[in-house]
């Protein structure tokens, strides 16, 4: 056994890969001793991340991307070996605005680009009756859930710095705050939509993958200089999630994968709740309607666990575009040499390539093919952002 | 805000035992403008309607990343943190992180007048564990006691000792076993659960 590494989590389901590697032994199984950390706040994660009380961590991408820049907070380089899942968020509405779109929608109610123009009338009917502006959560300034609510909803013309109020709210306090109308629609992780789904406080407008095909989400981050120093754990860590990924993917171990992860000191919730996320099988309204999809969450396939620089890129341009960072070549290098393939490979080799299919690298619904090489003029595309000058 | 004035410090914690420790601390070092907001809910406006100096928050707060978004230059945001803590002095963040509390020094205020508020903060957030240590410690004590007084009583019933002579039997087992009294004591009970 090695030196005991501590490794920081939020209890969320795209965890998975992660405490699935501890739980099921697959990291003492390569020599490791692991101690999972349970967190209450990304920024607490980054933190100990940063000064070293963490050796690694479960890491909403872009928070890897922006601590790397610096951005709103200290700058501590990241490296990221493993993606720990893509997709996974949803976007969840309160019957009253539930209604309120539907009302207005022309299409297709699965389709974002009609549920963006519906959005659109709702908010400019509510600015001519001088109602308040309607109010959307998400988790954190530098998170998926925040581009992809953005990428969305501008999409149909919202601008989300005018036309609506966006607040960060912790993703246990999701549903209170739905019920409560202090939020009316939040994107958030699993198992926060479901709750609020079977609290009978909201019904789940969007899988993130109506929004984007393949949105990295979860990393598994640690820092740059340690990962030089210890190459042969980033390796071990990275063969245990690994073999939890796939291990997680395969059916007949849904049950057992869903009890590893309700424990109370891992997520704490239902089985079942978990069980329906990992199926991709979810109850999208109170009257039990049910929407399934494959690409609701993917952890271990289609290429799911190997970091790929075009998402750190994308990523890195929903920065630019809502005036978080300057654009520059330098910056965009450090963005993508976060998600760190070759690592990836140096400890799985061709074990690793999962099968990626015919699938694109980012497969937005609205906007041109992303380009990273052409960062500016994908940019410029998008009639609705905040780039600073 | 002028230079002689105390700056407006906000604290968010749900202890309000804790809340009141530091409070208390504050105001003795001569920071007399301190607020403690208890309720999460909106929190974000509750603190611009205070329009705080600085901002301490405790580390088990989940609540921490909404304060996150005051680093964000957007229109809901009226002043924007300027830095937490001071991202030049590394020991400061982790003497912060390790008694759980952060600070956040919102745009206006000079740097080093953050110091004395962050050192008192961790003081007393430490002094605040020492004493919840202390509290679980003599809780554990007297639950100890109880269990040892309940497998003196078996003793003296079963074998016909006094009290004290069930307690020597009691520590020298202990000392034999390499155990605490305590511990011996709930095995005794636990067997004469059995054996009822």
């Amino acid at each position: 056994m090695t030196k005991p590494l501590h490794i920081g989590f939020i209890p969320l389901i795209d965890a998975a890969a992660l405490i699935v590697a501890v739980d099921k032994g697959f990291t003492a199984a390569e020599g490791l001793d692991v101690t999972l950390v349970r967190e209450v706040s990304w920024s607490n994660v980054r933190d100990k991340l940063n000064i070293g009380l963490f050796d690694a961590a479960h890491l909403l991408a872009p928070v890897a991307i922006a601590s790397s820049l610096g951005l709103g907070h200290v700058k501590v380089p990241i490296a990221a070996p493993f993606n720990l899942s893509l997709n996974g968020n949803a976007i969840t509405v309160s019957p009253a605005l539930h209604a309120a779109i539907m009302a207005e929608i022309d299409g297709d109610r699965f389709d974002p680009m009609a549920t963006a123009l519906a959005l659109a009338r709702v908010v400019a009917a509510r600015r001519r009756s001088g109602a308040e502006p309607l109010t959307f959560g998400m988790t954190f300034p530098f998170s998926t859930h925040n581009y992809q609510l953005r990428f969305w909803m501008a999409a149909g013309g919202v601008d989300p710095d005018e036309d609506i109020r966006l607040v960060v709210l912790p993703p246990p306090y999701m549903a209170d705050s739905i019920a409560s109308g202090q939020v009316d629609a939040f994107c958030v992780g699993a198992p926060w939509n479901s709750i609020a789904v079977d609290r009978g406080v909201g019904l789940i407008l969007h899988f993130v993958s109506d929004i984007l095909v393949r949105a990295a989400e979860k990393v598994l981050a640690v820092r740059q200089s340690w990962s030089e120093k210890n190459p042969e754990l980033v390796a071990a860590l990275v063969r245990a999630a690994f073999r939890a990924a796939e291990f997680i993917e395969q059916p007949q171990n849904r049950t057992e994968v869903a009890s590893i992860l309700a424990q109370p000191e891992r997520i704490g919730v239902e089985a079942d709740v978990i069980r329906r996320t990992l199926d991709g099988r979810l109850k999208i309204s109170p009257d039990g309607t049910i929407r399934e999809s494959s690409r609701y969450l993917l952890v271990g396939r289609e290429g799911a666990p190997r970091p790929d620089p075009v998402q750190a890129a994308w990523l890195y341009a929903q920065m630019v575009r809502w005036g978080q960072a300057a654009i520059s070549p330098e910056a965009l290098a450090i963005a993508m040499g976060v998600f760190r393939p070759d690592l990836y490979d140096a400890a799985l080799g061709i074990r690793g390539q999962t099968d990626r299919g015919a699938v694109g690298s980012v497969g937005a619904f609205a906007g041109p093919a992303f380009d990273p090489v052409d960062m500016a003029g994908y940019l410029a595309s998008f009639k609705v952002s905040r780039r600073v000058p | 805000m002028g230079a002689e004035s105390s700056p407006k410090i906000v604290i968010v914690d749900e202890s309000p035992i804790r809340a009141a420790i530091l409070q208390e601390g504050l105001r003795e070092a001569g920071f007399t403008d301190v607020v403690h907001i208890s309720e999460m809910q909106s929190l974000l406006s509750r603190i611009y309607a205070l329009d705080p100096d600085v901002i301490v928050i405790d580390l088990e707060n989940p609540s921490r990343d909404v304060l996150e978004q005051m680093f964000q230059v957007s229109r809901a945001v009226r002043r924007p943190i300027a830095m937490f803590v001071d991202q030049s002095d590394a020991a400061s963040i982790q003497a912060s992180v390790d008694a759980g509390v952060s600070a956040y020094i919102v745009d206006g205020l000079k740097k080093e007048r953050l110091k004395p508020i962050l050192d008192l903060c961790i003081s007393r957030f430490n002094a605040f564990a020492k004493l919840q240590d202390e509290l679980d410690r003599a809780k554990s004590a007297l639950e100890d006691r109880k269990v040892i007084d309940r497998a003196k009583g078996i003793l003296m019933k079963l074998k016909g000792l006094t009290e004290e002579e069930a307690y020597v039997l009691l520590r020298s087992t202990a000392m034999r076993e390499k155990k605490k009294i305590g511990e011996i004591a709930q095995s005794i009970l636990t067997a004469s659960e059995l054996l009822k």
